[in-house]
């Protein structure tokens, strides 16, 4: 069976709990307990419909507060496919944790209120998602049950988002609108809504296309080495990792980074015995048919189409921090795939202003939930692919030294040349 | 040279390799990693992902074990006969221990259960292994607060969980970095279903303790939930033992985990049984969950895992 991710997103209020309860609900995925148990909440608490936002908000904090603080994931599953749902917080101060949930998803679902339309906190979530490079986007407009139903309304919002949406990197878009809290096409088919011939939300998940990752050029970070110590497999040595791009095949001839030396893929072991083919996003054991160094770190790649290698890079930069702001000079961990090393802020370029996505270029620091983009330097070059290319081998986290928090999450727009670009 | 194409991933393989580059970060990133390993379901998934992680390597760290004193002597057979199948070394924490010594007391009464005195045992483990990070079997889709929990759950110097303070966890890129005395717990199985978990088992004939299956049992009803006759819990005038075709859902200890009336005597058996049930494995068999609303919170915020 195929897997979907797919991430829930919008702003506070839009109903996304609800449409993820309605969503298991009405595809019979909500257990009999489960059910009980919120319905008997929602009755001692004078609510007037089964509250089933109650499913997701787990924390006691939440359920105390109606909130999402944190991203949920929940899991069900239709003959045709499994999904992992993450149901991301709408407020603005929880933003970071919505970018984790967002960070593995193929599928972003954003909800809109048709009587307040498109505001602020979608457009900042479907950029957010179209920076993360999530390639599909569904716009739910919610709650028609409270404008009448009336297309005129679903119109007007699609037609705003659009306009919005003309600016963002997402490749495909869907609009449906729907009632989480009736049901009206999320599961089944809307007999309110007679003008729309679109799919229902469900229909639409199950049939979306899963965009492959092996279509980019083979990248396969080393995670760790094996050596048996046994006399079974005493000359054994193997690279285990998983395959972060495009396909490895046996007799492949592929270049290890950053020694540069080649060698060619003499096998391709996994418990379960050799393959002759390995794809992303396999975890396998690579070896070489000739001794050279390799340690975690490292990465194999195809040696016709290698990543960048530089200390230097632009990247978007996601800033997670409480208590710092992120500002030209400071140092901090990074990790990229399976590399870790340390970075410096060269500068901050600029700052984005998510409502109108203008960059702000006299930005000289960002703080909590800003998003902008920046020069860093390595002290030892990373092996990377721009994260359009490659989400793998393209992201990268920033640790503060101090407090050993995720501060800061980046996705590289490329290499510069450190002589002719710091002029800036 | 072949060119033959990359095969189309089963759901089971996606969440298999997503599990075994978690396992490999954590043995790579850290100095002192183990192992939970009870010989229920989930931690022999989990097991055997390791087995498959380091293969044809031995597995590069220890397993542990809590024991309450109160489990099921199937699953420790289960559970020594694996470790030494896997010429691992086991740790084992003792509840009955720390009891002896006076370190804890036991709850009395029909309600009594080791559930809370699991904590400081495993805490205690924890610090005299020195893990600086420990694997366990949750996996979000069990409960609410399981299902808000990062893959590398970070644990302060108390061992608490800080469920409204969680760094964030991007793409795979896993943070491991902590001050002496902090860990992390990690979840490889976090993104597993309990049909994923018995899918896998069919798909790769693993072997799991006999309890799992359709068994005579001696059992008294309690709170709608079938409850082993045992030594430790007494029983309510009320409470009658009767002989039932019974298996266990979930393993924990004989004093709270309850079985479920059932027939199924094989793995394809217990996958058509759970695809049909509409009660959640904890909801049929976890009488720990249901003291209140967020009780699982409230535990791992004490430590639990």
């Amino acid at each position: 069976m195929e897997m979907l991710r797919f991430a829930t997103v919008g702003s506070v209020d839009d109903g996304k709990s609800t449409l993820i309860g309605r969503l298991l609900y009405d595809s019979k995925s909500i257990m009999q307990d489960q059910l009980e148990s919120i319905e008997a909440t929602s009755e001692a608490r004078g609510e007037e419909y089964v509250n089933l936002a109650l499913l997701t908000d787990g924390l006691r904090a939440e359920r105390e507060q109606g909130i999402t603080i944190d991203v949920a994931y929940r899991y069900f599953s239709t003959p045709r496919r499994k999904f992992i749902i993450a149901d991301t917080p709408g407020h603005v101060q929880y933003t970071r944790n919505m970018v984790t949930g967002a960070s593995t998803a193929d599928l972003a679902l954003i909800l809109i209120d048709a009587r307040q339309g498109v505001v602020e906190q979608s457009r900042r979530h479907a950029f957010i998602s179209s920076l993360l490079g999530i390639p599909h986007l569904v716009v739910c407009v919610n709650k028609m049950d409270l404008v009448d139903y009336a297309e005129e309304r679903f119109d007007e919002v699609c037609a705003d988002f659009s306009v919005f949406a003309e600016r963002l990197d997402t490749r495909e878009i869907t609009y449906i609108p729907i009632s989480a809290l009736v049901g009206d096409n999320v599961v089944d088919h809307s007999d309110a809504m007679p003008w729309y011939d679109g799919p229902t939300l469900l229909e639409h998940l199950e049939t979306v296309e899963i965009d492959p990752e092996d279509n980019t050029a083979a990248r396969f970070p080393v995670q760790y080495v094996i050596r048996p110590m046994r006399n079974e497999y005493h000359d054994y040595r193997g690279y285990a990792g998983r395959v972060a791009g495009g396909v490895l095949r046996v007799g492949d001839t592929v270049t290890v980074l950053p020694s540069g030396k080649q060698s060619v893929i003499e096998g391709i072991d996994t418990y379960d015995g050799p393959l002759e083919v390995a794809a992303a996003p396999m975890s396998v054991t690579v070896r070489l048919s000739d001794d050279v160094d390799v340690s975690r770190g490292n990465m194999l790649v195809s040696t016709s189409d290698a990543p960048e290698v530089s200390q230097d890079f632009e990247a978007w930069v996601c800033w997670m921090a409480e208590r710092s702001e992120l500002t030209p000079g400071a140092r901090y961990s990074i990790k990229q795939t399976t590399h870790s090393a340390r970075a410096v802020v060269r500068s901050v370029i600029a700052k984005l202003e998510i409502n109108t996505l203008a960059e702000d270029i006299d930005a000289e620091s960002l703080a909590l939930n800003e998003i902008g983009r920046v020069l860093i330097r390595t002290t030892e070059p990373l092996f990377f692919d721009t994260y359009r290319t490659n989400r793998h081998t393209g992201s990268f986290i920033l640790v503060d030294e101090s407090t050993n928090g995720t501060v800061g999450a980046g996705m590289i727009l490329g290499a510069l040349n450190p002589e002719s670009d710091y002029a800036v | 040279m072949t060119t033959s194409a990359p095969p189309e991933l089963t759901h089971l393989q996606v969440l298999e390799a997503e599990s075994i580059h978690i396992i490999r970060e954590v043995a790579a990133e850290f100095e002192h990693p183990g192992m939970l390993f009870s010989g229920g379901k989930d931690s022999i998934v989990m097991l055997r992902l390791a087995e498959k992680a380091f293969w044809p390597a031995r597995i590069p760290f220890p397993v542990a074990h809590v024991d309450t004193g109160h489990n099921f002597p199937e699953v420790l057979d289960y559970r020594d006969r694996r470790v030494a199948e896997l010429g691992i070394k086991l740790i084992v924490g003792s509840v009955q221990e720390s009891v002896d010594a006076g370190k804890l007391v036991d709850e009395t009464g029909p309600r009594m259960s080791r559930n809370r005195l699991q904590t400081p045992v495993l805490l205690e483990t924890i610090a005299s292994a020195k893990f600086d990070a420990v694997f366990g079997g949750g996996r979000r889709d069990e409960e609410k607060a399981r299902a808000k929990e990062r893959v590398y759950s970070f644990r302060d110097d108390f061992g608490q969980w800080d469920p409204k303070n969680q760094r964030p966890e991007l793409w795979d890129l896993y943070n491991s970095r902590h001050r002496v005395g902090e860990h992390f717990r990690v979840f490889p199985l976090s993104n597993w279903t309990e049909l994923d978990i018995w899918q896998y088992i069919a798909q790769d004939g693993i072997e799991i303790p006999s309890i799992y299956f359709a068994h005579q049992r001696e059992v008294f009803e309690r709170d709608g939930m079938l409850m082993a006759a045992n030594d430790y819990a007494t029983r309510y005038p009320t409470e009658t033992l009767s002989m039932q075709t019974v298996r266990y859902r979930t393993v924990g200890d004989m004093t709270c985990t309850a079985a479920v009336s059932s027939e199924a005597a094989t793995v394809e058996q217990v996958i058509a049984e759970i695809s049909a049930s509409r009660i959640t494995e904890r909801g049929s068999s976890r009488a720990d969950d249901k003291t209140s609303e967020a009780a699982m919170e409230d535990r791992k915020r004490e430590g639990y895992f």
